[in-house]
């Protein structure tokens, strides 16, 4: 069965870039642009794994951690923030909102795919 | 001539009697022994020489009264005078031989009398000439100091534990004019000024809570124990205090108490918003490059792929060109916005984690209907913190808990994690209140603590911290808490602990016998009046009807703290009326319209005015009719004056009731002041406050020491029933 990505970032110039190496693992993708978008289609479609940038404007990756995690339907479902706040004390917020890994910008594209992979085999 | 003694006349009287009684017994008995013709032989023999008798009787007490007089001189008058004399000596400074008389005895008492009193005087002289020596050092350090303190260049305030300034640099004295918000030349005279409250500058509970840090460490034995905090002043300005306690001398083996406080300010406006800028395009940079590196990376490791289309190839090759050019757009901003190099963090002080905890729980208590208990506390816990503002973020979140979500009791939690501390607030979420529904917009909504606002959010004092904060929940316990995730500190102030305070190590202070001017905690009304502050003041106005329109144009004040005029602390400042001064007034005061002519309004004015005089007694000459000047402006300013007044006019009427009149110049006149200045309202200031200086000592000749009975001899006197 296909497994679906939800990525949400405000940065087209990431998007273009995510989104063909989601699809060329073969996952099926929904792009979000904002925190709010990422909710709804969250809510909607169902995504597998959740890959979340934190800056984002309506909601940040924290707030949209914090509403998944609190929801009873997706209280496992995989979440990767992606984020170019680099301190340690970001990585210690991100873990506690619920947030499975997380990965500092600039990042390794083989190490998202590899870690996508991981989470998404791992909640199988 | 010497006085008559009576010790002799009646020494003579006695022995007189003596004689007689004795002669008349002898004669008796003689008499009784002899027969009626021997008795008759006597008789005869001796009856015409009676007289005889009687004048040797008399002839030997005028000698017997010689050897009296003589003996009394001798022994008994000697000593009372020698006695006399050295009463004197005892009593005054009196340097004198004191003269041998009377009896060997006494006459050697005189000797050892003279000797003692040489030794004394040789013992005086010594001690006087250390007295001088000790003077002269003091004076000298005294100097020294002053000379310090002149010349540095941070601004140093000295205060007692009640925050009145005891002692100030000049350039503390600049640096208050800075923060003053007051118009003119006038400007910090307000804020800085000997016995004045430096808690018109500092918010009073932010001062409170170093001192109670610093008492702390003293408690603890700490070696240099002193705080820093950063704050923000009504006029928007940024200091940072450096506060060090001055000490007690210590007595036994008790810990040295303090007595009062050293402020060292730095105005550190400038520094901080450069920093700031500085913090947020660093800040910026970082972040976007990182963004940007990423999307290119991103799109650099795509366009390996073999599998390409051109028309992708085409889209990341345009991500890869604009990130770059973004980049060295961002590189050319920073070169441009010339940042400099100065680099200043929020103090962040070490403090015991558990001793936090106890201070937040003492605060979140002091809010009604809520109660904390500290649970599970790592007590080795050392935290770098910025506590005031820390507290204040506590007891924030401790209240908006009670009104929105109706919690009760709060339990704090301190522990390590991943080599930070972590500070919880936790409580048990009440059923019918979904607590996750508040937490959004609490860390970006302005604090409010104990009725009043800060312009702080919660978001700020993480930043302070370089921390974070969130709201999570114990997956167990259902218990949810607020975390602080915090800094950590060297534990190592217990290591002081052990190198307890000795003599030698403390530092040296200089006693200016004005720490022992202590809190005012009697009401004014007994206060003495020597001993109280006082604002002498006056105001030249264009007529003499306040309240019809006549305006105030030019008001002074001088201020005398501990019965000395501080002239160097001098309120003076025209004022623009607003209307006309009427020509046949400009010869009194000697004030023209262009004088006043784009000078501050009254309502510039007075603000400025009513904090200098604050904490202080108003005394002015009529007082009534300058009062009345600065009431009716009360419901356009908002500004009551309601201090204490004293009128000089009733005062004088109080100490010369025969007196004609009770005019400035015949009181001045009296009292022999010289006026410069005469109807300019700072020379009229001075001369009252001379006035007043003088009137005190003669109030107290009349028993009138306080303020209120001063108030009450003025209200008895006749002038006090004039009214404007």
């Amino acid at each position: 069965m296909t497994k679906t990505v939800l990525i949400a970032d405000d940065e087209p110039n990431i998007l273009i870039s995510l989104e063909f190496l989601m699809k060329r693992e073969g996952y099926r993708v929904l792009l979000a642009h904002d925190g709010q978008e990422a909710c709804d289609l969250i809510m909607t479609e169902r995504p597998d794994l959740l890959l979340l940038d934190v800056m984002m404007p309506k909601k940040t990756g924290f707030d949209v951690c914090h509403e998944v995690r609190a929801h009873a339907d997706f209280k496992d479902t995989p979440i990767l923030l992606l984020t170019a706040k680099g301190r340690d004390t970001d990585v210690a917020k991100g873990l506690a909102m619920g947030a499975n890994a997380y990965m500092i910008k600039p990042f390794s594209t083989k190490e998202l795919v590899q870690k996508v992979r991981e989470m998404l085999g791992a909640a199988v | 001539m010497r006085r008559f003694d009576k010790r002799v006349a009646i020494g003579v009287a006695i022995i007189g009697v003596i004689c007689l009684v004795w002669l008349g017994v002898t004669g008796a008995l003689i008499g009784a022994s002899l027969s009626e013709s021997e008795r008759e032989a006597v008789r005869n023999a001796v009856g015409a020489r009676g007289v005889l008798l009687v004048v040797m009787w008399a002839v030997s007490l005028v000698v017997v009264g010689a050897v009296l007089s003589r003996l009394v001189a001798y022994f008994m008058t000697a000593p009372a005078r020698l006695a006399e004399e050295a009463q004197v000596l005892l009593g005054t400074d009196v340097k004198r031989q004191l003269v041998p008389t009377g009896s060997i005895e006494n006459r050697r008492l005189t000797d050892l009398f003279n000797q003692l009193v040489q030794q004394r005087e040789s013992l005086r002289d010594e001690m006087d000439v250390r007295v001088a020596e000790a003077a002269h050092n003091t004076e000298q350090e005294k100097n020294r100091l002053a000379a310090l303190m002149s010349e540095l260049t941070k601004s140093v305030v000295v205060c007692n534990l009640d925050g009145r300034i005891l002692l100030y640099n000049n350039r503390a004295r600049m640096q208050f004019r800075k923060l003053s918000q007051a118009p003119g030349a006038i400007g910090g005279t307000e804020l800085i000024g000997l016995g004045r409250s430096v808690y018109g500058v500092f918010d009073r509970k932010l001062v409170a809570h170093a001192l109670e840090n610093i008492q702390h460490r003293l408690q603890r034995g700490a070696a240099a124990p002193s705080a820093q905090f950063i704050t923000t002043t009504p006029s928007g300005q940024l200091l940072r205090a450096q506060m060090a306690p001055v000490r007690s001398p210590q007595e036994g083996n008790e810990l040295p108490k303090m007595t009062g406080f050293v402020l060292m300010l730095d105005n550190i406006t400038r520094e901080f918003e450069a920093q700031a800028r500085q913090d947020s395009i660093l800040h910026t940079l970082t972040e976007r490059s990182r963004a940007a590196l990423a999307n290119m990376q991103a799109a650099l490791d795509v366009l390996e792929y073999p599998d390409l289309e051109p028309d992708m190839h085409e889209r990341l090759l345009k991500v890869l060109r604009e990130e770059t050019a973004g980049l060295g757009t961002r590189l050319r901003e920073i070169k441009s916005s010339a940042v400099d190099g100065t680099v200043l963090r929020w103090p962040l002080e070490d403090m015991l984690g558990a001793d936090l905890v106890a201070a937040a729980i003492r605060r979140i208590e002091t809010i009604d209907n809520l109660s904390a208990v500290a649970e599970q506390v790592d007590d080795s816990l050392w935290l770098k913190v910025e506590s005031f503002s820390l507290l204040q973020a506590l007891s924030y979140l401790a209240e908006r808990l009670k009104q929105e979500c109706v919690i009760t009791t709060l339990q704090l939690r301190l522990g390590m994690g991943d080599g930070r501390a972590q500070l919880d607030l936790c409580w048990q979420p009440s059923a019918d209140k979904a607590t996750t529904e508040v937490i959004p917009g609490w860390e970006t909504d302005p604090m409010r603590s104990g009725g009043e606002d800060t312009s702080l959010t919660i978001q700020d004092v993480v930043e302070r911290h370089g921390g974070a904060f969130w709201f999570g929940r114990d997956p167990d316990s259902g218990t949810v808490f607020f975390r602080f995730l915090l800094p950590l500190a060297a534990p190592q102030e217990q290591l002081e602990t052990a190198s307890m305070v000795r003599n030698e190590s403390r530092p040296e202070y200089y006693d200016f016998d004005l720490f022992q001017s202590s809190a005012q905690t009697r009401s004014l009304e007994d206060s003495k009046l020597s001993e109280l502050s006082f604002t002498v003041f006056d105001t030249e106005t264009t007529g003499l009807d306040p309240a019809n329109g006549d305006e105030i144009i030019q008001i002074a004040a001088v201020r005398i703290v501990n019965g000395k005029l501080l002239r160097h602390e001098s309120f003076d400042q025209f004022v623009d009326p607003k209307r006309n001064i009427p020509e046949h007034t400009i010869p009194i005061h000697g004030i023209t319209p262009d004088m006043v002519k784009g000078q501050p309004t009254i309502d510039k004015v007075l603000p400025a005015f009513h904090q200098f005089t604050q904490d202080t007694v108003l005394v002015a000459h009529n007082a009534a009719f300058d009062m009345r000047c600065l009431q009716v402006k009360e419901k356009v300013t908002g500004l009551v004056f309601d201090n204490p007044v004293m009128d000089t006019l009733l005062l004088s009427a109080v100490v010369h009731p025969n007196q004609e009149s009770h005019r400035l110049e015949a009181i001045t006149e009296r009292f022999n002041i010289n006026i410069l200045g005469r109807h300019t309202a700072l020379g009229d200031s001075m001369a009252t406050a001379e006035v007043f200086l003088r009137l005190i000592p003669l109030l107290a000749e009349k028993g009138i020491f306080t303020l209120g009975q001063a108030r009450e001899a003025a209200q008895k006197t006749y002038y006090a029933r004039l009214k404007y």
